[in-house]
């Protein structure tokens, strides 16, 4: 990486279910949407590259399939990727491609350096402990060994994400999604990642709730500037908290800029009709 | 039927040593071996057993122990085993053994350099009860990923205001292994530290084996501000032999309805009654 | 004069062990080995496939030892199983070769070589034969001793199997061979995931009940919840031999085995990519035990199928969670451990107990 405020470079990645053919991993031009007519391999994510600046919140949109979600798997090691490089300026300044990494050092990277919201609780919380040792969590796996400390830090996030205290010895399966994402976020925020992961967060709640948790991650990003990376299907949502956007189609960027700019002048037609949807 | 000298045929105790030298050579690291039925039940010591018939020569002098006892029944039963396959004395003394094999205890008078000392072990998997599935803990013991456990205890202490886990408590060997130390009680966990024996402990229903060398660090789980306790003895005296700072008994004077307290460790207490005899006389 | 250890313990265990043994005789019947042998065979397979251990003779001695206690029967045989050298492993054996003693198939009324019924309870009348109270003889039982040899088409060691008429039909094609060698779980320990041969040699050692019951609970509704078809249920005597190092085969006995095709619809690998709908197959799950076990061998079938064929929250789709908990001699032995004396960890737990007291108040 050159440029000293990029906290995360993405180069080249793909990620293909299925071993792939003669035909299609060498040009997947040939592909029907986003599989291969040949031999039946998915094509999820293809030559994907793009920075992460500092502070930034970087929107990701696509519709289901587009290979959005993939792609936030694997920055979280959630999946592996097929090919590609992953720099994180918190690791080895970047000098390393961390999916290269050893699966222990993978575990120290996803505890230490990222925060992940998904947009099944179940997913990022354990839903039969409380809410308190959820946040503990990341924290004793980023290696801290002291309760008291840890508590303090969890009520001080529990605070920031407007869960009353009175509740954080309950376990996230009594709340409602809201408080659940709320927890989420809170627990991902916990040891101060400098990059957070935010995977369809609001989808399924409430519009007045949505509003609430979308209004909470803005809040969040101006206090600790931390940069995030945004996906969704919903451009609306995109709009609100988004500086650049990507868009994505059966795996490729098709247009990438400012986010005001390609919601006011899209290029690619699908762009086109996404936009003009949501006027 | 003609029976082999301790019971199992050469091929399988050689088996069994290797994967002991293994268990050796990586502290704490559970070592899959191949774990053969014998005429005690899975369950029931199968796995201390194992590693006590593939070790024991004719000179070694035996001592087996059950909650702390060479009497109890199922102690009573493994050494005439041990000793009908294998025709060795057997003895109470610790001084005297040269291989202890103990279930959930570890003997009060320390190990002595050369001694062995063999622990059954029903479940050998610390992060069993944060995590069923086998090869999900095997790679996380890989990737030395032990958050399950920490999690495991501060959500007691979130609850109850201290850790609940009682006997077999986990322990962290040699800065590596999470371990569990087998159903001893938390009071004999400190015993295991940069102790002067071999320990081995053996789990022959769930086919581990698994090591403590000797002067290896072993250190119980606890956070900075909520310290390892072990069980609280401190104003408790032994109503036989007048001893304390020993793992104690809790009885019930049948007369009286009091509960009094006697020393667990049925030798450690003997030799203490024997000394304080001779030195009366 | 010191102070001596308390010798109760050991008297105790020989009193026991002593009333144990003593009691059969104190009943005044004692039975011949050769008598259990003869009238408890389903007892003898039963034991013979849990044991993982082909041996009628000494598998009769572990039942009146254990007083037809099944999980102590299975256990003696194991136990002796670990006194002995494993000098050789058989060469690999064709159930084609197996002398047919019986043989059906649920999925087509007619096979090439016959429906075989041979001897099986399934069409008796499950009504008390209080003849039975008595001694009776062969001439009660049997209708008429003369009968004539029935006319075979094929020989009974070389029948067809139904699986042939399905691959000629195209509805099931054969997997590659695969001649790695087997994992011998006996001799290493089952590493997760699981081979397919470990899985097979762990079930078809597993407790006849709990091989049976999640079978079950496979097929009602925890996994693929499909009614298998039985292809062919053979039970028969099956050769085996063993090969010296000059490749030279010696033949050292015949065992009975139950053997289960169970045809299961699948997926078929397509070629044709473009066409998105998928082709239908059949695929095979496969049950083989010591010794005549029939519902044991469907029900191995069964989770050999699942197994292959893991479905997501399914427990029974899941290795770790069938094969860990299947085995007679772990199960029993484990959950009666819990009889033994634990006080030393219950005083544990009354510290903790009271601990926990302490800090409330």
């Amino acid at each position: 990486m050159s440029t000293n405020d990029i906290v995360m470079s993405i180069r080249d990645v793909s990620k293909r279910f299925g071993e792939g053919c003669e035909v299609c991993r060498e040009d997947t031009s040939t592909l029907n949407g986003n599989i291969c007519p040949n031999c039946g391999t998915v094509h999820a994510v293809r030559d994907i590259s793009f920075d992460l600046h500092e502070g930034e919140i970087l929107g990701i949109v696509g519709e289901s399939g587009s290979g959005k979600s993939t792609l936030m798997k694997m920055m979280y090691f959630d999946q592996e990727n097929t090919s590609g490089d992953y720099y994180l300026r918190s690791y080895e300044e970047g000098a390393e491609n961390v999916f290269d990494v050893s699966s222990q050092k993978k575990r120290e990277i996803r505890n230490e350096q990222l925060g992940m919201v998904y947009q099944n609780p179940l997913h990022g919380l354990k839903i039969n402990f409380s809410s308190m040792t959820n946040i503990a969590e990341k924290l004793i796996a980023g290696g801290s060994r002291n309760v008291g400390e840890m508590t303090a830090r969890g009520d001080m996030f529990l605070e920031k994400v407007n869960i009353p205290l009175s509740r954080k010895f309950e376990a996230p399966k009594n709340f409602s999604g809201g408080m659940q994402q709320r927890v989420q976020i809170a627990k991902a925020l916990s040891n101060y990642p400098p990059i957070l992961l935010l995977d369809e967060v609001t989808t399924g709640l409430d519009l007045s709730v949505q509003a609430d948790v979308l209004e909470l991650i803005k809040e969040i990003q101006r206090e600790m500037g931390v940069s995030m990376i945004v996906v969704s299907h919903d451009l609306a949502i995109i709009r609100m908290l988004c500086d650049r956007t990507m868009v994505l189609l059966n795996g490729e960027v098709i247009e990438s800029g400012i986010t005001d700019q390609i919601l006011e002048d899209p290029q690619h037609e699908y762009t086109q009709q996404l936009v003009y949807s949501i006027l | 039927m003609v029976q082999n000298f301790a019971f199992l045929d050469e091929h399988s105790k050689k088996e069994i040593r290797r994967k002991t030298l293994k268990a050796i050579a990586v502290p704490g690291y559970q070592v899959p071996f191949a774990s053969r039925e014998l005429p005690i039940a899975r369950g029931w010591g199968t796995g201390g057993l194992q590693l006590t018939l593939s070790l024991i020569g004719r000179d070694d002098i035996i001592k087996v122990i059950d909650q702390g006892s060479d009497e109890s029944v199922n102690a009573v039963n493994i050494r005439k085993l041990i000793q009908d396959t294998t025709g060795v004395p057997e003895t109470i003394d610790m001084n005297e053994a040269t291989l202890v094999q103990s279930r959930h205890r570890i003997p009060e008078v320390p190990l002595r350099p050369s001694q062995i000392l063999v622990l059954q072990v029903p479940m050998p998997e610390p992060l069993r009860a944060v995590e069923p599935s086998e090869r999900v803990t095997k790679a996380l013991h890989g990737d030395k990923e032990y958050s399950g456990a920490w999690i495991k205890m501060f959500e007691q202490i979130m609850k109850y205001g201290h850790v609940t886990d009682d006997a077999d408590y986990p322990v962290l060997v040699n800065g590596r292994y999470v371990m569990a130390p087998s159903p001893i009680p938390r009071f004999d966990n400190p015993k295991m530290n940069d102790n002067e024996g071999l320990i081995l402990l053996g789990a022959g229903r769930e086919k581990k084996i698994y090591a403590v060398p000797p002067h290896t660090h072993v250190a119980s789980l606890a956070f900075d501000d909520h310290p390892f306790e072990i069980e609280d003895f401190s104003d408790k005296v032994c109503r036989e032999s007048g001893v304390s700072g020993v793992f104690m008994d809790e009885l019930i004077d049948p007369d009286t309805g009091e509960n009094y307290y006697v020393t667990n460790d049925t030798s450690y207490m003997l030799e203490q009654l024997n000394k304080e005899e001779e030195h009366v006389n | 004069m010191g102070y001596v250890a308390v010798k109760g313990g050991k008297e105790a265990i020989e009193k026991s062990v002593e009333m144990y043994k003593s009691r059969r005789f104190r009943e005044g019947h004692d039975i011949e080995v050769e008598n259990i042998k003869t009238n408890m065979r389903q007892l003898i397979n039963q034991v013979m496939s849990e044991a993982s251990f082909y041996d009628r003779d000494l598998c009769a001695l572990a039942i009146k030892q254990a007083e037809g206690n099944m999980e102590e029967a299975v256990f003696l045989m194991r136990a002796h199983r670990s006194t002995l050298p494993r000098l050789y492993y058989s060469t690999v054996t064709n159930t084609r070769e197996m002398f047919v003693k019986r043989r059906v198939s649920a999925s087509f009324k007619d096979i090439p070589g016959g429906q075989i019924l041979g001897a099986s309870p399934d069409y008796t009348h499950r009504l008390l034969d209080d003849a039975l109270l008595g001694l009776q003889t062969l001439a009660d039982y049997v209708t008429d001793e003369d009968e004539e040899e029935i006319e075979y088409e094929y020989k009974l060691d070389a029948l067809p199997k139904v699986i042939d008429y399905l691959e000629a039909e195209g509805l099931y094609s054969k997997p590659e061979i695969d001649d790695t060698p087997p994992d011998d779980i006996t001799k290493k320990s089952i590493e997760y995931p699981s081979s397919r041969s470990e899985r097979l040699q762990s079930l078809t050692r597993g407790q006849t009940g709990a091989v049976t019951s999640l079978g079950y609970a496979e097929i009602r509704g925890y996994g693929f919840s499909t009614h298998p078809n039985i292809g062919e249920c053979r039970v028969g005597d099956q050769p085996i031999h063993i090969g010296d190092m000059d490749g030279e085969e010696y033949f050292i006995g015949d065992i009975e085995l139950t053997e289960i095709d169970a045809f299961l619809p699948d997926e078929k690998e397509s070629s044709d990519k473009e066409d998105y709908q998928s082709e239908m197959t059949f695929n095979i799950g496969y049950g083989l035990t010591f010794g005549q076990n029939e519902t044991k061998a469907i029900a191995m079938s069964v989770l050999d199928y699942s197994l292959s064929h893991p479905v997501e929250n399914a427990p029974t789709t899941d290795d770790e969670f069938v094969l860990y908990h299947i085995d007679s001699v772990e199960s029993t032995g484990f959950i009666s451990h819990l009889k033994l004396p634990h006080y030393v960890t219950f005083q544990s737990k009354l510290d903790r107990m009271r601990q926990s007291g302490r800090k409330s108040e």
